[in-house]
Formats: C-alpha cells, sequence, structure tokens
C-alpha cells in the first residue's frame, strides 16, 4: 500500500543513495582502531633488556607470564630495581603465589608449558634474579625466558 | 574516498606491530642434584662479581667463549680432559659420535645480569653454530632453515647429537 502510494507519488529514486556507505565503515573502522586500547601492563619499572644474538621468539604468547626486575620509572622511590608482578611493585615472597595464582587461570594441559619470562633491566645484578628463579623453582615453573633484544653486534 | 581510506588502512596496518616476545629460553633444574657427573664432561663456567669470567679456573674474554665451549663439546680430537664420546646410533645421521657434554654456569650475587646474559648468549651460539655445521654436512641446509621449514625428524636428529645441557647452578657467595 504505502510502497505504491509512494512510487505513484514521487518521482525521486526508490532506493536511498548508498555510495557514502564505505566511507561511513571506514569511517568507523577507524574510529575503533583509534579508540581501542590494549590491556597491557604498566610498567612501573624502567627495562632496557640486554643483547643476546641468539634470542628466539616465543611462539605461543597465551603460554607466557611475566615478571618485571627493573629500578622504578618514579624517580621519588629510588634507583634500586624493583621486581613488579601484574600492575604492582611485589617482593620476593609474592613470586610463588602469583604463579599459583595464574596456573589455574590456564587450561588444565597447557598449565605444565607455562613459560616466566623474566624481563630485566640489563643493569641488575644476578642476586634479584637467583632469588626469583629459586622461587620459580620451589613453584615447579621450570620454563623460563630471559627476555633479551636480538641486538646487531656481532653477525 | 575509498581510496584514501585503504591507503591508511595499509599504512595503520605496516607501521603498526605487535611487540614480538624476544628471549633466551631456559629450562630450571629440578631442586636438588641428580646424579653425579664426571669431571671430565663438565665445563666449568664462572662469572666473578667484577664480571670476569673463569672456565675451568682460568681468566678468558667473552669473545674466546664460543670457541672454547665449541672445542668443549665436541672434542673432535678424543682428548682425555674433554668430554667422553660414545658412539650412537642415530635415525636419519646413522652411527655418530655424541659427546657426554654439560656446562655448568655459576655467577656471583654481584655478577650484572647484562653479563650473564651475555654469557648464555655465547653458550647457546656455539650449540647453535654446531648444530648448524652438522645440518649443513648431512642435509645441506642451515639448521635454521631445518627449523623453520618444521622437519622435525631432521631438527630432533641434530639436537639429539648436540644436546644443550646448560645448568644452572647455585650461585656462591664469598
Amino acid at each position: 500500500m504505502f510502497q505504491k502510494k509512494y512510487s505513484r507519488s514521487e518521482k525521486e529514486p526508490q532506493e536511498n543513495a548508498t555510495s557514502s556507505l564505505p566511507d561511513i565503515v571506514f569511517m568507523l573502522l577507524f574510529f575503533f582502531m583509534v579508540a581501542t586500547v590494549m590491556k597491557e601492563n604498566e610498567p612501573l619499572v624502567k627495562i632496557s633488556p640486554p643483547e643476546a644474538s641468539e634470542s628466539k621468539k616465543l611462539e605461543d604468547r597465551s603460554l607466557v607470564r611475566h615478571i618485571f626486575i627493573g629500578p622504578p620509572q618514579n624517580r621519588v622511590l629510588g634507583d634500586q630495581p624493583r621486581l613488579q608482578l601484574n600492575d604492582a611493585f611485589a617482593s620476593i615472597n609474592d613470586v610463588r603465589p602469583y604463579i599459583e595464582e595464574q596456573r589455574p587461570q590456564m587450561p588444565e594441559v597447557l598449565q605444565e608449558k607455562m613459560i616466566v619470562s623474566l624481563k630485566v633491566d640489563q643493569a641488575t645484578q644476578m642476586q634479584m634474579v637467583t632469588d626469583v628463579k629459586q622461587e620459580l623453582k620451589k613453584a615447579s615453573a621450570r620454563k623460563i625466558n630471559y627476555a633479551s633484544t636480538p641486538g646487531n653486534d656481532r653477525p | 574516498m575509498a581510496d584514501i581510506a585503504f591507503l591508511l588502512l595499509v599504512f595503520f596496518l605496516v607501521t603498526t606491530t605487535v611487540d614480538t616476545e624476544l628471549g633466551l629460553m631456559r629450562l630450571l633444574p629440578f631442586g636438588e642434584d641428580s646424579g653425579v657427573v664426571h669431571e671430565r664432561n663438565v665445563l666449568e663456567v664462572l662469572v666473578n662479581a667484577d664480571n670476569e669470567l673463569l672456565v675451568e679456573d682460568q681468566k678468558i674474554t667473552i669473545e674466546e667463549l664460543r670457541q672454547l665451549a665449541k672445542t668443549f663439546i665436541q672434542n673432535a680430537e678424543d682428548r682425555a680432559d674433554l668430554p667422553l664420546r660414545v658412539e650412537k646410533d642415530i635415525p636419519l645421521l646413522g652411527p655418530i659420535m655424541v659427546s657426554k657434554q654439560v656446562i655448568s654456569l655459576q655467577n656471583h650475587g654481584r655478577t650484572s645480569y647484562k653479563t650473564y646474559v651475555a654469557v648464555q648468549n655465547e653458550l647457546a651460539a656455539a650449540y647453535h653454530e654446531l648444530r648448524d655445521d652438522l645440518s649443513k654436512r648431512y642435509f645441506n641446509q642451515s639448521y635454521d632453515a631445518l627449523v623453520s621449514s618444521k622437519a622435525k625428524a631432521k631438527v630432533a636428529a641434530i639436537r639429539a647429537v648436540y644436546p644443550q645441557r646448560i645448568s644452572e647452578a647455585e650461585p656462591y657467595t664469598q
């Protein structure tokens, strides 16, 4: 009924103009691309990773959990290296609970494959790294990764 | 308009990098020492508090480490002070001499992380170069090419000849 009436009374084309539709879609796409912020660990510590030409890519990022060690970003907190788990400073005693809390969040079959990536500033002394490694051993998280950059010093 | 949009899209696609995780993967040992290893089979690498490198109590530079580790791992001349070699029958390679090498890496609490990773890197490079040589000799392909082409059996065979055994010993304190 309505259509009949419409077409009879008007001489304009029956369909809306769609030529600008792609532009609108693209505009939306860009808007979302720019507006989306991926959830990331806010680094509280400054980390400049050491160079290692043998650096390998970690294939499956869902298996990786991070531990950060480095001097705090906020200079008020001094320049001694601190430990960061998730989004907060932590002490060495928090490492084991952290691992034990992260593990159940993974599917059972993958829990044994968990990789702990140590993101450590290159100026850090080994004592702290060793302490963390001991804690990881106790938590039986034995696969670790020393985060590094490939560098370009040697072929 | 659509062309400009595509251009922008491609530009963003190219410039956006998902930061990839890079690093040296290691497996921590179990809590206590498992079994006794003969002294000749162990290369003791020690990094002291002043970031100096001592291999079997001899001070060396980090540049020398790679070659030294390669000599140790291979023991091509069958020296009595280097690891024992036994003949193993490895699929795809046939009978081949495999050494019972272990590299023990020890550090001090005041060793810098940078030096520690540099040493780890040199040791990894030593294994990598040996594997590469072997891969070229038997399969006419670099080891990296084997890994990236997912030739799992060949990669496993090469790893069986040169298994990466870097033991991270407890640090010493003095």
